[in-house]
C-alpha cells in the first residue's frame, strides 16, 4: 500500500507518495532520483548506502522510508554548499581516494558525521568510524589521508 | 620537431579526469539508468550443482499480470565463451547445469519484485547427479558417465599442459640441495562494491543497445552477436563507469546476454540487477590451486633447475581457464635466473561456479608457493633471504629460459629500497617471539602480447579530435573501472599538445562510438591506449606544426608546444595560442583527425603456449609485511607493510600508489581471511557480505608505498602496470613473517588462526597433491622457443 509521506531532503522538502514496505535507499534512488546513493548488498554489510539521517550515518537499505518521516536527510547530492564542493569531497578528489568511486558517498557522509563532532580526530578515531564501510579498490590509505586533510581544510 | 626537454603533466599528481563528478555522486553506473518503458529481470538459478534439466514450464509465470517474458535454454542455445576455443557456456541451461546458481530462465517483468514472484512459478524437472566438488574427485572421474563436460578429450580434465626448457635432469644433478614442498592457495572472489548489473534496450530501428558494468565491451559486442544471431554492427555495448572490477567482469554473462534478448522480445528496456548473493555464484575469481614445487640449487644458494606442478580447480566451465592454467607456470622464471625449468600444469572442471581472472591471474598461487620456498632455501643455507635473491636477479635486456624477453628491470631497487625502509637487517630474525617480518618479490605482465581471438587489428585504438575552440575529444574504447584509464588519455594529450588537461574530453567504451580497445584487463590499458593517443598526437602535430610555421615564419623544427601555446623554443615570445593554431591548421588541411594504433611486439618464439607470459614490459614488486602473531589464539596482526614497485615511469604517482595499496590491500584479504568454500551440496558455504571476511580499515594496515621508476623502452614515456603486479609478492611475505614470528610454515591462504594453532601443535598437514598423469612434456632449447628433437 503507498502512503503520502513528506520528507526533508538535503535541506528540501519533498511529498511523496510509495510502498510503504520501501526501504530509504530504495525511496531515494526510486522516487527521488537521487542515484548518488549507491548499494552493495541490500543487507547493511557493505556500508555503500550510508546517509545521514539527523546527522547520524545510516544504512538507508536497513530503514524504511516511512521511518524517516520529519527527520533531516543528507545524501551525496547535499553536501554541497552554495555550489562549493564540501572539503571532503575536494580531499577525496584531491588525494586519489576514489578509484571506482562506487563506495564513495557513503564513505563521505560517514566520515562527514565523524567531522561534524569530531573536528580533529586521530587517525585511529577515523579507521573506527570508517570501519563499517567497505571499498575494494583503494586499500583505504588515500580516504584516511584525504579525511585528515579536509579535517585540516575545515579547521 | 623538437621535443621538449621536461614533461609537464606526466608525472604530476593531478587529479582524474572524472574524480570530482564520482565525488559528487554524479557518475552513472549501470543500475543508475533509468530509461523509459524500462522493465526489470530475473534469473532463475538451479538449486542443484550437476543436474540435467528434463524440462521447463513457465506457462504459470506468463499469466501473472505484469509479466512479459519468459525465456528458457531453447531460446539462447548458441555456446558461447570467452576463449575461442573453449566455448562451453549456456546463457540458459539447454541441457544441464553445472554448479549451484547457474541459471535456467529468465522472466521479465514491470517491477523486479514481481519478476521474482515469477520465478518461483516456472516448474524445472531436474534429473540431480552426483556433484564433483574437488580437484581429486574431478581426477578420479574419468567415466564417461561422470563427465561434467562432453566436449573435453579426457574426462572433467578441461586442460593439461606439460612444458620443459633446459636440462632439468642435469639441472637437479647438479644441485647439492633440493628443495620440494607442497602448496595449496585457497579460491577467493572479487566482491566489488558494485553489484553485476546490465540494461537492455532493442529499438524500434532493430538495433539493440546494452549498457553494462563490464571490463571487456568488445568481447562482449562479439559474444552477443555470436548468442543472439544479430549482425555485431547492429549492437551497440557502452560500458558503464565499473564500480570494482578487479577481473570479475571481464568474461561475457547470461544476465547481460538475457538483458537483450527479453528486450528484443518485450520491445522495451530491460534491467538487470543482480543481488550481492549472486554475484558470488557469478564469481570467476581465483582458482583454488594445489602446487608442488621443487627447486634444486647450489650450496652457495644459487638455482640450478625448478620444477612445478599445479591443479587448478576451475569451477563448472571454461571462461578464461586455458589462459589461467599457463599462467601459473609462465611467470616463476622471472625474477631470478633459472638455468632448467619444467611446468605442468592441469585444470579441472568442478561443481562449482567457474574460476576465472582475479587481479594477478593465475600468477599470485605459484608465486605463493616460489616465494615461500626461497625462503626455506635461505633459511636452511643460512643465506639472508635477500642476499639469496639479490645474487641470481633476472637483469634488464635479458631472455628468461622460457623464452620471455625482460626489457626495463628494477627489481635490484625495489629490494634494496624496501629493505632499507622497513630496517630489513635490523629485525630480520631478531624480533621477539611473536613478531614476525618476511619479505618476498614478484615480476608482472605489463598487458598480455596476444589478443582473446587471433586477428591482426591493433590491441587499442584512439582517434582524437580537434575543434576550432581548442578544445580536442578523444575517443577510445578503454573501460574505466577506476584505475583511471580515462584519465590516462587525457594526461597523454595534455602532454603532447602543450595544453590545459581540462580543455579535453574523453569518450570510451562506446562499440559506436569508439575505435576497439580490447578491454580492462592483464594490466594492459595503459600502454596500450597511452602508445596509440601519442601516435594519434604526433600525426596532428605534424599538420599543426606546418600551420604554425606559416603563420609565425619560426621553422617547424624550432617550434614547441608548452602552457596552451605553439611557440618557438628559442624565442618563447614568438607563439600562437592552440586555439588559433588549430583554426589556422584546419584553414589549411580541412577538419583535424587523427587516429593511433597500438600492437604489443610480435614474440619471436613461436612454441604451443607461448601466447601466455610475453608482454611489452614486466614490472618488479617487493614487499616486506612486518606482524604480530598470537600463538596462544592465532591471530595475525599486520603492523605494516612496505612496498616497492618498478612502474616503469609514474604516468600519474597519485594513481600509481592508489594501485598499489589497493593490490596490498588485496594481498592482504587473500592471505589472511578470503576464502570461497562451500558446501556439500554444492551451495556456497558464505554467500554474503558479513560471513565473507574482507579487510576494514581496522584491519588494513599502514601501507608505506615506493615507486621505482625504470623509464621502460616500450611503455608511453616509460610506464609499465601498476594494477596487479604489486599484490603478487604481499601473500607469501605475509606466510614468511609467520614463520619469523612464530617459527611455523604455513603452505596455505588464507593463514586463519585455526590453521596458526594446528601448525603450532604440529597438527597442520601437509598440502596432498592428487595423482595425475601429464602429457608428456613438450622440450624446448632454452630461451630460444625452437623445440628439442624428440625421439618417438
Amino acid at each position: 500500500m503507498k502512503r503520502l509521506l513528506r520528507l526533508r531532503v538535503n535541506g528540501e522538502t519533498k511529498e511523496v507518495a510509495f510502498e510503504t514496505s520501501k526501504t530509504l535507499l530504495e525511496v531515494l534512488r526510486e522516487d527521488l532520483g537521487l542515484n548518488g546513493t549507491k548499494h552493495g548488498c541490500e543487507l547493511g554489510e557493505c556500508g555503500t548506502c550510508t546517509v545521514l539521517v539527523n546527522g547520524e550515518p545510516v544504512l538507508s537499505c536497513l530503514m524504511l522510508g516511512v521511518e524517516a518521516e520529519n527527520a533531516e536527510i543528507v545524501t551525496v547530492e547535499g553536501m554541497s554548499q552554495n555550489g562549493k564542493p564540501h572539503p571532503l569531497q575536494k580531499a577525496f578528489a584531491d588525494l586519489g581516494a576514489a578509484q571506482c568511486g562506487y563506495c564513495i558517498p557513503g564513505i563521505l557522509l560517514t566520515a562527514k558525521a565523524l567531522l561534524d563532532e569530531n573536528p580533529h580526530p586521530t587517525r585511529e578515531e577515523i579507521r573506527q568510524a570508517l570501519s563499517g564501510n567497505l571499498c575494494r579498490c583503494t586499500g583505504y590509505t588515500k580516504i584516511l589521508q584525504a579525511v585528515e586533510l579536509a579535517a585540516k581544510e575545515i579547521a | 620537431m623538437t621535443r621538449k626537454k621536461s614533461l609537464s603533466v606526466i608525472g604530476k599528481p593531478l587529479r582524474k579526469v572524472d574524480a570530482m563528478a564520482k565525488c559528487a555522486g554524479e557518475t552513472v553506473y549501470a543500475d543508475d539508468l533509468n530509461l523509459p518503458r524500462m522493465i526489470y529481470a530475473k534469473l532463475l538459478r538451479s538449486p542443484h550443482p550437476h543436474a540435467r534439466v528434463l524440462g521447463v514450464n513457465a506457462a504459470r509465470a506468463l499469466t501473472l499480470d505484469g509479466v512479459y517474458a519468459v525465456i528458457t535454454g531453447e531460446d539462447l542455445p548458441q555456446k558461447f565463451g570467452i576463449m575461442p576455443s573453449t566455448e562451453d557456456e549456456e546463457a540458459l541451461a539447454v541441457d544441464k547445469v553445472r554448479y549451484a546458481g547457474d541459471p535456467v530462465a529468465a522472466v521479465a517483468a514491470i517491477s523486479e519484485s514481481l519478476a521474482e514472484k515469477a520465478l518461483g512459478t516456472i516448474d524445472v524437472e531436474y534429473e540431480v547427479l552426483k556433484p564433483i566438488l574437488s580437484i581429486e574427485e574431478a581426477l578420479a572421474s574419468t567415466e564417461e558417465s561422470q563427465r561434467i563436460h562432453t566436449w573435453n578429450r579426457r574426462a572433467n580434465v578441461q586442460k593439461a599442459v606439460s612444458l620443459e626448457f633446459g636440462d632439468i635432469e642435469g639441472g637437479f644433478a647438479r644441485s647439492d640441495h633440493i628443495f620440494e614442498g607442497t602448496f595449496f592457495y585457497q579460491g577467493n572472489t572479487h566482491l566489488p562494491m558494485e553489484q553485476y548489473c546490465a540494461v537492455g534496450s532493442y529499438g524500434p530501428d532493430d538495433k539493440l543497445t546494452l549498457w553494462s558494468s563490464t571490463q571487456t565491451p568488445h568481447y562482449l559486442h562479439r559474444a552477443l552477436a555470436k548468442v543472439l544471431k544479430l549482425p555485431a554492427s547492429r549492437i551497440r555495448v557502452i560500458a558503464t563507469p565499473v564500480g570494482g572490477g578487479f577481473g570479475g567482469k571481464s568474461d561475457p554473462f547470461s544476465h547481460e546476454i538475457c538483458a537483450a534478448k527479453l528486450s528484443m522480445i518485450t520491445r522495451r528496456p530491460v534491467k538487470f540487477t543482480l543481488s550481492r548473493e549472486e554475484c558470488f555464484y557469478v564469481h570467476r575469481g581465483r582458482h583454488p590451486v594445489k602446487m608442488w614445487a621443487k627447486t634444486g640449487v647450489k650450496s652457495d644458494g644459487t638455482i640450478q633447475a625448478m620444477q612445478y606442478k599445479t591443479f587448478l580447480d576451475g569451477g563448472g566451465y571454461s571462461s578464461y581457464g586455458l589462459a589461467s592454467v599457463y599462467y601459473t607456470g609462465a611467470l616463476q622464471t622471472v625474477t631470478y635466473k633459472v638455468p632448467a625449468y619444467k611446468f605442468e600444469g592441469v585444470r579441472v572442471f568442478t561443481n562449482k561456479p567457474p574460476c576465472g581472472p582475479k587481479r594477478g591471474h593465475g600468477t599470485p598461487q605459484p608465486r605463493f608457493a616460489e616465494e615461500i620456498q626461497m625462503d626455506e632455501i635461505a633459511e636452511k643455507l643460512g643465506i639472508d633471504p635477500l642476499d639469496l635473491r639479490l645474487k641470481q636477479l633476472v637483469e634488464a635486456n635479458s631472455v628468461t629460459i622460457n623464452g620471455l624477453q625482460i626489457s626495463s628491470c628494477g627489481l635490484r631497487e625495489c629490494i634494496e629500497k624496501v629493505a632499507e625502509r622497513a630496517e630489513w637487517k635490523k629485525k630480520f630474525r631478531k624480533l621477539p617471539f611473536g613478531h614476525g617480518i618476511g619479505f618476498a618479490a614478484s615480476a608482472y605482465i605489463t598487458g598480455a602480447g596476444l589478443p582473446i581471438y587471433r586477428n591482426d587489428m591493433p590491441h587499442s585504438g584512439v582517434q582524437i579530435k580537434l575543434d576550432r575552440s581548442g578544445g580536442v575529444t578523444v575517443f577510445c574504447g578503454s573501460t574505466d573501472i577506476g584505475q583511471g584509464s580515462d584519465s590516462i588519455l587525457v594526461y597523454a594529450i595534455a602532454e603532447e599538445f602543450g595544453i590545459d588537461p581540462a580543455d579535453i574530453r574523453v569518450v570510451t567504451a562506446d562499440t559506436d562510438l569508439t575505435p576497439v580497445d580490447l578491454g580492462s584487463y592483464s594490466s594492459r590499458v595503459t600502454i596500450m591506449t597511452g602508445n596509440a593517443t601519442i601516435q594519434a598526437c604526433g600525426k596532428l602535430k605534424l599538420m599543426l606544426l606546418e600551420a604554425a610555421s606559416e603563420a609565425l615564419e619560426v621553422p617547424a623544427d624550432d617550434l614547441e608546444f608548452a602552457d596552451g601555446q605553439v611557440r618557438s623554443a628559442s624565442l618563447p615570445t614568438r607563439g600562437i595560442s592552440f586555439a588559433e593554431c588549430v583554426v589556422k591548421a584546419e584553414g589549411k588541411h580541412g577538419t583535424l583527425g587523427a587516429t593511433g594504433s597500438y600492437w604489443p611486439p610480435k614474440n619471436p618464439r613461436e612454441f604451443k603456449g607461448s601466447g601466455v607470459g610475453p608482454t611489452p614490459a614486466y614490472t618488479f614488486s617487493t614487499s616486506i609485511v612486518e606482524l604480530h602473531c598470537d600463538s596462544e589464539t592465532g591471530e595475525i596482526k599486520i603492523d605494516k607493510v612496505w612496498i616497492a614497485h618498478d612502474c616503469g615511469r609514474a604516468f600519474n604517482p597519485l594513481l600509481v600508489e592508489g594501485q598499489t595499496e589497493g593490490s596490498v590491500y588485496m594481498a592482504l584479504g587473500e592471505a589472511l581471511m578470503e576464502e570461497q568454500i562451500f558446501r556439500k551440496n554444492g551451495l556456497h558455504k558464505i554467500p554474503s557480505i558479513l560471513e565473507y571476511k574482507s579487510p576494514t580499515t581496522l584491519e588494513t594496515p599502514e601501507i608505506e608505498t615506493i615507486l621505482v621508476e625504470t623509464i621502460d623502452p616500450e611503455g608511453p614515456y616509460g610506464a609499465k602496470e601498476a594494477g596487479q603486479g604489486p599484490l603478487l609478492p604481499v601473500v607469501p611475505a605475509v606466510s614468511n613473517a609467520v614463520y619469523d614470528a612464530i617459527g611455523v610454515r604455513i603452505h596455505e591462504v588464507p593463514i586463519t588462526p585455526d590453521k596458526i594453532l594446528r601448525a603450532l601443535e604440529g597438527r597442520l598437514k601437509a598440502v596432498s597433491i592428487p595423482k595425475f598423469d601429464f602429457p608428456a612434456p613438450l622440450k624446448w632449447q632454452p630461451g630460444q622457443g625452437v623445440q628439442v628433437e624428440q625421439k618417438s
